[in-house]
């Protein structure tokens, strides 16, 4: 029995069994029926020792190809301070459990009260909760929140310059929430105030969803936009890239009631897509609608300051079917991962994150031009990734790229092709790759 | 445990940096965008050097308590130790670097984790197949919920919307349920605290999409009856859903699969020993039987005949698409860790050290606290307060009390069934001498319920913060740090 995680010696065990009067741990089951114990083996391998499961995800790692990353679509390969995992790793912080003794959670409840006011700042909200799953499954706890604050209205519009795993799980929770969705398109590269007066004029529109940099990279323009949907009492909501609400003009700026995102700009590894950290913010005439754990300031008996969960008759675990989400669990330590990121930048530090990345964006844009295997899709302003149209077959550049160790030229829609630049890209990477992609066309 | 009052805002100084850039210029700026789409001043982030940021986290993180600072029997939430190795894995560059839409021949080992750890949780369960993709287990249960509704509406049964969930159930069953557009029909425990069969048989009919099962259940007794249950219920058209929050106990001994289930949830966080964070990031896999398999969400693992495995974005009969990429993979590959180091040999022993070490506690608290249900119990049991409750001590006072003595309180005031819940969960991870201390303590607490209630109704004297006044907090909220001026 002996195993580094059970610390039972045989006395132990025999001394507990005798205590609670059994012979044995099997008749710790007698109430459960004979026929459901389970005696055959497990389908697994034998026990490994530590230096064994190190050797083997070793090996597993090997069938991975690390690619130099030239691509944005909802994750990002911003740089991480080392502070960062040292912080996260503190045991206090990751071995908690939700704060719900706030006398010893002062720790957690601290650094959400931090991430909230730091989301707020970012989006121009006045409230945001202490995270969501992921950006997509935020927004559609936006589309959730936009049915059950307005009245008798049964539809949600979604941009089509959304990205397409945002629009996916959107319409997941719509399918089976019973929620009607409308979609705006896009004209020339960006979500049409055109369409999206139509559609609102009917009468019937709970919220309009939108991006604030879209999946063309696009950095949308939403004039006009808040007034009409406030005109027929529906919500406007926008899709935001946090790290880029640094230096481009906030939701809040532009009237929305609701923001949403995955904040995995803010420093987080690729990870393969997770664990990210989705965020969702609101004017606080919502707040009674926003899902999930809320932090508040109070003083304890002593008057000192302190923090606790708070707005609870919100949630599931006080209003079971009527909670404004199922949310439990979310993404805390993730929170806590961009508040440290945030704290490290501050303001000047976000704003040369984008300086770089916007510098380098626009330098590869206009490299990749010169080769002749591209031509401009769109002419309207980008942030750190833009699409370009590809004068060859897609699949081929990607390929190509592939072969020198660069993961970039991802397939947006039939022909054109994602490139996006962080702050970890130099010139003289940008050079080879073009260089490369020079070779390749002669 | 000291306390410390900063917020990081608190330290900011204006023209102080906590970063490192590079230095390198280029000839387009920002300054190139146009007026109306940039942001008019700089967002009121702090402005701390990397010292401020170290010192002021690491002093936060000493008003928090976790398991590795001690004892944590949170009933419900199987706060089991979190190995370290799970922690290195899962930070290898190798995992860690990797862009979610990166072609699937260059992430084979990606995907070979997660075929893998598919396989074993089927195993560990009874289930066909499973979806890694959920990211807790509320959005399991959501999934859960929408592959049960997607096989119905694939079958053209569209009359079945409505969903049994037993009144002692979570809160994130019903909430699920909710969100999942079915409605909940409650079925009520019987004085034994299980679910009364007799009860249930009326409510069986054809509207009724599944029955969500919490085995063992919240007050930590096996449902003896699950296989009259399952039959019942699959005899009427609807399926069962096992609610995997309490699937501790049972690993190494019984697989839901074997007991009649559909479809279930496990929490990666509670009995695979990933850090619960806090409150996140968890995982909430969905494991389904064989006849469930198509509904599963994309994107999914497939694998050719040459063992080569590719990720599949689109299926007409999957119940659609829950999360942005394929779910917390980094928590995936701790759960993994975990499982390659119990082994076919030591995952025997998961369960029953569980529920020997909560028998324990039980057993020799009993004549000091209030037992509603005299049985066997599973990981964890539920007291309804003190025996002696004429001092007027409650529940909140002696998870309180127990603050003061090192110890994480207990899940109190849940399940709703009682007035004075106090939920205890020891976990396998714990050693007879710590379940001898904190037996100890509460033997001590009730004494002094007796002797000194004032100590208790006072309670937390030790903590960095005491009391606190939330009902001033929900009044006037006081959410952002602008708003504290």
């Amino acid at each position: 029995m002996a195993f580094a995680y059970f610390p039972h010696t045989e006395d132990d065990v025999r001394q507990m069994l005798d205590r609670i009067g059994v012979g044995s741990l099997e008749d710790l089951y007698s109430d459960v029926p004979g026929d459901v114990i389970y005696r055959e083996e497990y389908d697994l391998q034998d026990a490994m020792s530590e230096h064994e499961v190190r050797q083997y995800f070793e090996e597993l790692a090997e069938q991975n190809t690390s690619l130099f990353c030239l691509c944005g679509l909802g994750a990002y390969d911003h740089y991480s301070p080392a502070v960062i995992p040292h912080i996260i790793s503190r045991s206090e912080f990751l071995t908690a459990y939700t704060p719900y003794q706030p006398e010893v959670s002062q720790g957690t409840l601290r650094y959400i009260f931090e991430y909230q006011s730091m989301i707020t700042e970012l989006t121009g909200m006045d409230c945001t909760n202490a995270s969501m799953y992921d950006g997509a499954t935020a927004a559609a706890e936006a589309m959730m929140m936009a049915m059950a604050s307005t009245k008798k209205k049964t539809r949600v519009l979604l941009s089509e310059g959304l990205l397409p795993q945002v629009v996916n799980v959107v319409k997941t929770y719509a399918k089976f929430n019973g929620v009607e969705l409308g979609f705006i398109p896009c004209v020339d590269g960006a979500t049409s105030y055109g369409a999206m007066l139509t559609e609102v004029a009917k009468g019937d529109v709970a919220g309009v969803l939108v991006p604030g940099i879209n999946k063309y990279g696009i950095i949308e323009d939403f004039t006009g936009f808040a007034d009409a949907v406030h005109a027929q009492k529906g919500l406007f909501m926008v899709y935001s890239d946090p790290s880029s609400l640094a230096v481009i003009k906030t939701p809040g700026d532009w009237g929305a009631d609701v923001v949403c995102g995955d904040s995995q700009s803010l420093g987080i590894p690729l990870c393969y897509g997770g664990p990210y950290v989705g965020f969702l913010a609101c004017k606080k005439d919502h707040v009674r609608k926003l899902p999930g754990r809320i932090v508040g300031a109070t003083k304890d008996v002593d008057g000192k300051r302190a923090y606790v969960l708070t707005l609870q008759a919100r949630e599931q675990h006080i209003r079971r079917e009527k909670a404004t989400s199922n949310i439990c669990s979310n993404q805390s330590l993730m929170a806590l991962y961009v508040t440290v990121y945030m704290s490290l930048m501050g303001p000047s530090g976000l704003r040369q994150v984008n300086e770089l990345s916007y510098g380098g964006a626009h330098y590869l844009h206009d490299r990749l031009l010169e080769t002749g295997l591209f031509e401009k899709a769109f002419d309207k302003p980008f942030l750190k990734e833009f699409t370009l149209k590809a004068l060859v077959p897609a699949q081929q550049i990607q390929d190509a790229l592939q072969m020198i160790g660069v993961f970039g030229a991802v397939e947006v829609e039939e022909g054109l092709v994602n490139f996006c630049v962080t702050e970890k890209v130099s010139k003289e990477n940008i050079d080879a790759v073009v260089g490369y992609l020079n070779e390749m066309k002669s | 445990m000291k306390y410390y009052d900063k917020l990081i805002f608190d330290l900011s100084k204006a023209g102080r940096q906590g970063y490192s850039l590079p230095s390198r210029t280029w000839d387009a700026t920002l300054a190139d965008l146009p007026a109306g789409l940039t942001r008019s001043e700089a967002p009121a982030l702090p402005q701390v050097s990397e010292l401020d940021v170290v010192r002021h986290y690491t002093n936060l993180s000493q008003m928090n308590f976790g398991v590795d600072s001690g004892f944590y029997p949170l009933g419900s939430c199987t706060m089991k130790y979190n190995p370290k190795i799970n922690e290195e894995i899962a930070a290898m560059p190798a995992f860690a670097g990797i862009h979610p839409l990166q072609p699937s021949e260059t992430v084979q080992g990606v995907l070979r984790v997660y075929k893998e750890l598919a396989h074993a949780l089927s195993s560990i369960t009874g289930m066909a197949e499973f979806t890694l993709n959920p990211f807790a287990g509320a959005h399991g249960e959501l999934t859960g919920l929408m592959i049960i509704r997607q096989y119905h509406l694939s079958r053209g049964d569209v009359k079945r919307t409505r969903v049994i969930v037993p009144d002692s159930a979570h809160g994130t069953n019903p909430a699920s349920a909710a969100v999942c557009g079915l409605e909940i029909v409650q079925v009520k425990s019987k004085e034994n605290g299980l679910v009364d069969v007799e009860d249930l048989k009326p409510l069986l009919d054809d509207t009724i999409a599944g029955i969500m099962m919490t085995n063992p259940n919240t007050l930590g007794l096996f449902e003896k009856d699950i296989k009259e249950i399952a039959a019942l219920v699959h005899e009427c058209g609807g399926l069962l859903y096992y609610d995997g929050a309490n699937m501790n106990p049972l690993i190494g001994m019984v697989r839901p699969g074997d007991m009649g289930f559909d479809v279930l949830h496990l929490n990666l966080h509670k009995s695979f020993s990933t850090p619960h964070g806090g409150g996140g990031p968890g995982a909430g896999p969905v494991g389904v039987a064989a006849h469930l398999v198509p509904y599963l969400p994309v994107p999914k693992v497939v694998e050719d005949e040459d063992g080569l495995l590719s990720v599949v974005d689109a299926d007409g009969q999957a119940c659609g698409q829950i999360s942005g990429f394929m779910g917390n993979f980094g928590v995936l590959l701790r759960a993994y860790t975990y499982i390659l180091m119990l082994g076919k040999q030591n995952v025997r022993m998961v369960g029953p050290l569980a529920v020997l070490g909560a028998n324990y506690i039980k057993e020799s608290l009993k004549d000091c606290y209030k037992l509603p249900i005299e049985s066997v119990c599973k990981h964890e049991f539920v007291f309804d307060g003190l025996l002696d409750q004429s001092t007027g001590v409650t529940t909140l006072d002696i998870a309180k009390r127990l603050l003061d003595y090192g110890f994480h309180a207990p899940t109190i005031y849940f399940p709703l069934l009682f007035h004075q819940a106090i939920m205890i969960e020891p976990t396998e991870t714990e050693s007879k001498e710590t379940l001898d201390g904190f037996i100890e303590i509460m033997r001590h607490i009730a004494a002094e319920a007796i002797a000194d209630p004032e100590s208790l109704k006072t309670a937390p004297h030790t903590t960095p913060v005491r009391r606190l006044d939330e009902t001033t907090a929900a009044r006037q909220p006081v959410l952002r740090f602008c708003d504290m001026q």
